[in-house]
């Protein structure tokens, strides 16, 4: 390797310089403070862990996308975690053993084995929160409103919400039969709304009308709320499992209606976002101007089985550097002006720099021959000895002015 | 305002007879101007005119909310972030493999050579046949590379196949059959659903009147 390129980080890995980790500083504490205040308790979730406990329930996405090695102590496979949702809730199903509901909140830098497509990274700052410990309707509508007074808070404007149901499609295959592999090729055309090749692929498969016209109805259903009452009359003899699902949904739907009255609502009943381990709603956060969501979530009932114990879960999460990207930098105090303290053998000098620190003021000490003096520091103002005490005064131009 | 990302050539021109349909002709030609960024008779509407193969990355970024690239173009550009909702059966070929006249059957076995530009299609291609393809990245003229034997096959779209038969070369395979499709951003769809929508619908039935079959919106 050259000398010159010595210096380069890995591809998808960054660093922040100090402006901009100020401000990762400021919203991070925004964020975890509005948790806190909602009744979330910060974890902290391991770096690494064995695969088998990281990956528990989440499907093979998550697997090509984890950073492996091999533990010298116990010549177990450990993965750097890409997610930390599956790690809170491993700690919800084992470390805390009781049945009232939980809620969690967690922030770090995660890792990816592969460049996201869009945002280049492979070092995400994953945030999010999670509710575990109850099965209704009112824990979604509970983490969709967090979710949506982060951004607000973050100070992420313009913000449209979209809502799905996995169940809607779970239910429908389930009511066709279609095999896994079946049920796979069609998700996988969903996610593009492919209308030719839904249409070849059900025109293929032997089944009933009705079954046929339901899952075709999919690929339609999206758009405004009406969307709702469009599926009730379009859908033929629903499963139970379907209807109940229209039902949280309409119902989220009023209630965000109430709470938000000028929030943008989308719905699309064929969104399938990590369709492996969601169980229920699903939710999503877009901004103009960004290509996907800036924020996910939804309800994922099923994953503490895999940890023993199986927990309801709802929740969400983002990435705190995407966030960071979107919220205008005058929404950021501009940080205070340091003071300079000269470099002077003076104990009245060390007690007055003292003095200000306490207050909370930042001071900057000079060091006996450094390049620069106060104003190439930044600073504007300097203590200056008046005097037996130090006093601060502007710092003059070298020009006079 | 929506933004249509299309490429030069084939697909534009085929492209542009059904925009006059819905009264978004493009207010000037791509060949008399310089000019990248399109108006169209409505002012809420313009076209991005781009290489064939950045279609799908810019609307996947959201640079363009929609717009129009071959099957081709799609498959090798393995899109997950896009809806493609309409096969709008414009600029119709074949993805083929082709070889010498004579020479032996590229899925006959061993490891075939072949030389393309659908990298990532022509492996899936030879794989799902059992046949572990060395695959050589050329970004045009493919038809040169079996005749001074950097391949032994190749892998592209066929229209008429004249460009084969002057070089002594004979489509074989059909991997698929190409048109171009509508895709549009998943973001955009979301947040701009009524104006999409409208638009789909609207050149869907444009497509069907054209193609005298019918399409369901």
């Amino acid at each position: 390797m050259l000398s010159r390129d010595r210096w380069l980080l890995p591809e998808g890995i960054d660093e922040m310089l100090s402006e901009e980790s100020r401000r990762m500083e400021i919203l991070r504490r925004r964020v975890l403070d509005l948790f806190a205040v909602w009744g979330y308790e910060l974890v902290i979730p391991p770096l690494i862990e064995y695969m088998d406990s990281l990956l528990a329930g989440t499907g093979a996405d998550l697997d090509l996308q984890t950073f492996k090695l091999i533990d010298p102590a116990s010549g177990r496979l450990l993965g750097v975690r890409a997610d930390m949702t599956p790690q809170v809730a491993r700690i919800d199903a084992r470390c805390l053993a009781h049945d009232r509901p939980t809620r969690l909140c967690y922030l770090g830098t995660v890792l990816h084995a592969q460049a996201d497509h869009l945002a280049k990274s492979r070092s995400p700052m994953q945030v999010g929160a999670e509710l575990f410990g109850h099965a209704g309707s009112a824990s979604d509508l509970e983490v969709i409103r967090l979710m949506l007074e982060m951004l607000t808070l973050s100070g992420v404007e313009d913000v449209h919400l979209d809502l799905g149901h996995v169940g809607i499609y779970r239910g429908l295959a389930r009511q066709a039969s279609l095999t896994s592999q079946q049920e796979a090729d069609l998700f996988e055309i969903l996610q593009r709304k492919d209308r030719a090749a839904m249409t070849d692929l059900l025109a293929a498969l032997p089944l009933k009308q009705s079954c046929r016209d339901n899952l075709a109805a999919l690929i339609d259903l999206n758009g405004h709320q009406s969307v709702i009452e469009v599926a009730r009359s379009r859908l033929i003899e629903p499963p139970p499992d379907v209807s109940r699902a229209l039902d949280d949904l309409q119902w989220l739907e009023q209630n965000l209606r109430t709470r938000f009255p000028s929030l943008p609502l989308h719905f699309d009943l064929a969104e399938l976002r990590a369709y492996h381990y969601q169980t229920g709603v699903v939710f999503a956060a877009f901004v103009p101007g960004c290509g996907r969501e800036i924020a996910r979530g939804g309800r994922y009932d099923a994953i503490g089985s895999h940890y023993g114990r199986a927990r309801p879960a709802t929740g969400f999460s983002a990435d705190l550097r995407i966030l960071l990207n979107l919220i205008p930098a005058q929404t950021f105090v501009s940080p205070e002006l340091p003071l300079f303290a000269p470099c002077a053998d003076d104990p009245v000098l060390d007690e007055a720099v003292a003095t200000l620190r306490k207050q909370g003021k930042i001071v900057i000490q000079g060091l006996p021959g450094q390049n620069g003096g106060a104003l190439d520091m930044g600073c504007t103002h300097a203590l200056s000895r008046r005097g037996n005490t130090w006093e601060i005064t502007e710092v003059s131009r070298p020009d006079g002015s | 305002m929506l933004t249509l990302a299309v490429s030069k050539g084939r697909i534009y021109d085929e492209t542009v007879p059904l925009l006059k349909a819905l009264g978004l002709e493009p207010a000037v030609c791509p060949d008399k101007s310089r000019k990248l960024i399109l108006p169209t008779l409505n002012p809420d509407f313009q076209l991005l005119v781009i290489r064939a193969t950045d279609v799908p990355t810019y609307v996947e970024y959201g640079a363009a909310d929609m717009g129009i690239a071959g099957k081709d173009v799609l498959e090798e550009y393995e899109a997950t972030g896009l809806y493609e909702p309409l096969d709008l059966g414009i600029a119709c070929c074949r993805l083929m493999t082709a070889a010498r006249v004579g020479a032996p059957d590229p899925l006959s076995g061993g490891r075939p050579r072949v030389a393309t530009k659908y990298v990532k299609t022509a492996h899936r291609y030879f794989a799902r046949h059992g046949i572990q393809a060395e695959i050589i990245k050329l970004y045009g003229s493919m038809e040169l590379a079996p005749l001074v034997g950097l391949a032994d096959c190749i892998v592209d779209v066929v229209d008429t196949g004249n460009t084969l038969k002057a070089n002594g070369l004979e489509a074989r395979d059909l991997i698929m059959q190409v048109s171009s499709r509508l895709v549009v951003n998943k973001a955009a769809m979301k947040m701009k659903h009524t104006a999409i929508s409208r638009f789909i619908t609207a050149i869907s039935q444009t497509v069907a009147s054209h193609a005298g079959r019918s399409i369901q919106p």
